[in-house]
């Protein structure tokens, strides 16, 4: 096991080397330097300004040498600035990860929660799997925006219960008066995957050989269900959950930008956007460290749950 | 009991009055830096509008006026002088005296030393001041008085008493950081290390919370010595969505939004009709110029005849009327009417297809089988349109303008792209091959040297600087564009201007549309709100802002 776990962050580094090169290209490739952008904004700026702004920026020389100055900061731990809101990357990361974390972590939860709960009713009640796929369909199909613009018609704008968007500056209990809405709104979206894979994974499970035995041996069908079909239902679920995770991290652009809450989406974007290089990077990194770290830690839970994985390589 | 409720409305009534000590605005960007030198943009011009105070300012009349300092600078009253530069050219000294009793936040004097601070770091090129032509021009810095400061000037303009970007920077708190390492100064600044700090504040305001991202809160600068706020506390939140700034507003999340950075026009007017009784809009014309800009290089577009024929196809008032419910007046030139330069008489294109038809006849263009006109070799009138792709107003625009054109026998095609493609790379490197659509802003009587001088065509050689996308050569234009600022008076730039107008009027280097209004939403109980139309906030002015009584 302790191979298996060192062999994969091997994996891990590599991989996340590999990524930051790769989107280090992409982005300082996309069209429009900083530069050029400031220059089609401000007819003061001369061809003089240019130049000295681009040696300032760094943007005089070659990419790869640009790459190899980063990736020798960022390994001596020293993040930099970001450019486009002229702090210090770690300053920004920081709140924006906790925003998002709570918002998504939330939204999981009840979507998770609810999502088992429909499922085993579709698995265990034959007549409900018809309302249950209808509601699954609908999530599914009804786009995050339209969600979080019909509830903020509803509770925000008509009735007046909830805020419409932004964050708290209070805390406390008006903090979570923020997060309904959006959470509520990410919960819907997440429902639907849970729901269909839940029913999948317990419709396939309670028909296994064990389950009967269980029944004849007279378990009650709580029992059967929760105490027996879940735990072998849970492999697959384990799986989305470590996707999830990868989201959670990296925020949910749609919600974030129409309730106005900054999180790891918006700031991703905005730093893409924005050309901002460095704040980018240290984020995709951040993005792509948790998910891969997720996947090893679902990879080992489902050893853990499976023992026929245990041998796998 | 009648005396006993009237009683409780007595006591309720104050309380009322008390909850509008808090102002909340919404506007749609985040400002990237808070540093008055570095950087221009909408978002922290808006910001700073309310805790800083500039030496110079356009006031709400668009003439210059003073803001910090005491008297404007003129000829006439010796406080500008003509002289000549050690090296024998004609040069300027201009004197501007600090308004007594304006303090930092923290309490300390803003003096003649705050100045020559913003003027050594702006001196030093690697401090990475954003345009530095006027640190260029001005060549030495004197000051006799603690709070009098003169600089002498390279170059005369009309321009002289303006004092534009050259604003005082606390260098009590910032001299240390910039000495130690100048070019960290950018990023070690307290403007961004520590931007809740009192004295970097001169305005009735200071920055006392920051929201990276998501807003600021301004309190009261207790050492402001003008007239006092009304607010106890203002916040600024940034809503970049501006369907979930509308549904901010009409919660009660925020009071209003700032035209500066607001609705699109569209919207607003949407909202004035959904909910205008909730709400005090106020649409004020400004100084943002949509044109489309053509590509003289195009063959096509090269001859005049064509231009002309665009303009005389492209039906602007119906578009404005249909569209922005006429509240943004048609631009016949590139000079705004509001501009004490414009020349109410210069060239009016009316819509005239007939016109434009016989005028593509005479150009050679000839109607083809499919409707499409074609020239003698047979090569059919195709023009490439682009504009910002994802804005809609433009994109609905585009598609009015170019059904109209195909009336005539002009075909566009539409090849819209991302705002930082289009501005960074197709329009500032002249990649359009025909048509783009977008807008300039500027201040008021801007000499357009950089948008119409030839010296100003972008290329490689001169970093793709200059703002002459269109490739518009005209000697005249030229000699106009260097006299203009030269032109100490008034009366003799008028003339001048005229003429300005009347070449860009008939050469058409870009088809003029219309000039942008903003729309300002504000509530019906706040009063005293004086929005410019031009560059400078009416932030600036946010003292004067009071609750309705």
């Amino acid at each position: 096991m302790i191979g298996l776990v060192a062999s994969r962050l091997a994996q891990i580094g590599v991989t996340l080397a590999a990524l930051s090169f790769v989107a280090f290209l992409l982005i300082g490739l996309m069209p429009g330097d900083p530069i050029a952008l400031a220059i089609a904004g401000d007819p003061r700026l001369t061809a003089e300004d240019a130049a000295r702004l681009r040696a300032l920026q760094g943007l005089d020389t070659p990419i790869l040498a640009r790459y190899a100055a980063w990736a020798a900061s960022v390994l001596s731990g020293e993040f930099g600035h970001s450019r486009l809101f002229a702090r210090p990357v770690a300053e920004l990361l920081w709140p924006a990860l906790v925003s998002t974390l709570l918002l998504l972590g939330v939204a999981v939860v009840l979507s998770a929660g609810f999502g088992l709960l429909l499922g085993a009713l579709a698995a265990t009640r034959r007549r409900a799997r018809g309302a249950v796929d209808g509601v699954a369909i609908l999530a599914a199909s009804a786009p995050t925006f339209w969600i979080g613009i019909l509830l903020i018609i509803l509770f925000a704008v008509t009735l007046g219960w909830l805020p419409a968007g932004g964050q708290s500056e209070e805390g406390g209990l008006d903090a979570v008066r923020f997060l309904v809405l959006p959470v509520a709104t990410l919960a819907v979206a997440g429902l639907a995957s849970w729901a269909r894979h839940a029913a999948s994974a317990l419709t396939e499970a309670l028909s296994a050989p064990w389950i009967v035995t269980a029944r004849a041996r007279g378990a009650s069908q709580h029992r059967v269900l929760w105490g027996h079909a879940l735990p072998n239902a849970a492999p697959p679920l384990v799986t989305l959950a470590a996707l999830d995770a990868g989201a959670l991290v990296g925020g949910a652009l749609v919600t974030e930008t129409v309730f106005a809450r900054p999180g790891m989406g918006k700031l991703l974007y905005d730093a893409v956007m924005g050309s901002d290089l460095n704040l980018a990077l240290i984020a995709l990194l951040l993005i792509g460290g948790v998910t891969m770290a997720a996947t090893l830690a679902a990879d080992l839970a489902q050893r853990a749950l499976d023992p026929r994985l245990r041998d796998a390589p | 009991m009648i005396r006993a409720l009237l009683a409780l409305l007595l006591l309720a009534l104050p309380a009322a009055a008390q909850q509008r000590d808090t102002l909340t605005i919404g506007i749609t960007q985040y400002p990237a830096t808070f540093h008055p030198n570095i950087e221009s943009m909408a978002a922290k011009s808006y910001i700073l509008g309310f805790v800083r105070r500039p030496l110079t300012l356009y006031g709400q009349d668009w003439q210059l006026a003073c803001s910090s300092c005491e008297t404007l600078p003129t000829l006439e009253n010796g406080l500008a002088v003509l002289e000549t530069t050690p090296d024998g050219r004609p040069g300027i000294r201009v004197t501007w005296r600090i308004r007594e009793g304006l303090r930092w936040g923290d309490g300390t004097p803003v003096t003649a030393d705050d100045l020559r601070f913003a003027w050594e770091a702006g001196r030093a090129f690697e401090t990475g001041f954003g345009p530095a032509e006027f640190y260029r021009r001005a060549y030495e810095f004197q000051s006799s008085h603690p709070r009098e400061v003169t600089l002498r000037f390279d170059r005369v303009t009309f321009e002289y008493a303006s004092a534009g970007d050259f604003q005082p920077l606390p260098a009590h708190l910032e001299r240390a950081i910039w000495e130690a390492d100048r070019r960290a100064y950018r990023s070690r600044t307290r403007y961004e290390t520590d931007t809740t700090n009192p004295g970097l504040w001169n305005g009735p305001w200071r920055i006392a919370a920051v929201q990276p991202g998501a807003g600021v809160t301004l309190e009261p600068n207790p050492h402001w010595n003008g007239p006092p706020p009304a607010f106890r506390r203002i916040r600024v939140l940034t809503v970049e969505n501006t369907p979930a700034l509308e549904a901010q507003l009409l919660s009660g999340q925020i009071d209003m939004i700032a035209g500066e950075l607001g609705l699109p026009l569209e919207q607003a007017l949407a909202l004035q009709r959904r909910a205008g009784s909730r709400f005090a809009p106020h649409f004020q014309p400004g100084l943002i110029y949509e044109h489309i800009d053509l590509n003289l290089d195009n063959p096509i577009l090269a001859d005049r005849r064509v231009r002309q024929a665009l303009i005389l196809s492209a039906d602007r008032a119906q578009i404005v009327a249909r569209l922005f419910d006429s509240r943004q007046p048609v631009a016949h030139s590139n000079v705004n009417p509001l501009d004490g330069v414009h020349d109410p008489d210069v060239r009016q294109w009316p819509f005239d297809p007939a016109r434009a038809r016989a005028l593509l006849e005479e150009a050679g263009w000839r109607p083809g089988p499919d409707g499409i006109r074609r020239n003698v070799a047979g090569e059919r009138l195709v023009l490439d349109f682009m504009t910002t792709a994802g804005n809609r107003s433009r994109e609905q625009v585009q598609q009015v303008l170019a059904a109209g054109w195909r009336q005539v026998g002009i075909e566009m095609r539409v090849r819209n792209e991302p705002p930082r493609v289009f501005f960074s790379e197709t329009v500032t490197r002249r990649r359009y091959g025909g048509l783009a659509m977008f807008a300039w802003i500027s201040s008021p009587e801007s000499v357009p040297r950089s948008t119409l001088h030839s010296d100003e065509i972008p290329t490689e050689a001169r970093n793709w600087s200059g703002q002459n996308y269109t490739g518009f050569r005209n000697a005249r234009m030229d000699e106009i564009l260097e006299r203009l600022p030269e032109t100490l008076q008034r009366a003799d730039r008028i003339p001048l201007w005229r003429e300005l107008q009347a070449i860009y009027a008939e050469e058409l280097p870009a088809i003029p549309l219309w000039f942008r209004a903003d729309a300002h939403v504000w509530p019906p109980w706040l009063e005293g709100v004086r929005p410019t139309g031009h560059l400078n906030p009416s932030s600036l002015w946010a003292e004067e802002w009071r609750v309705r009584r």
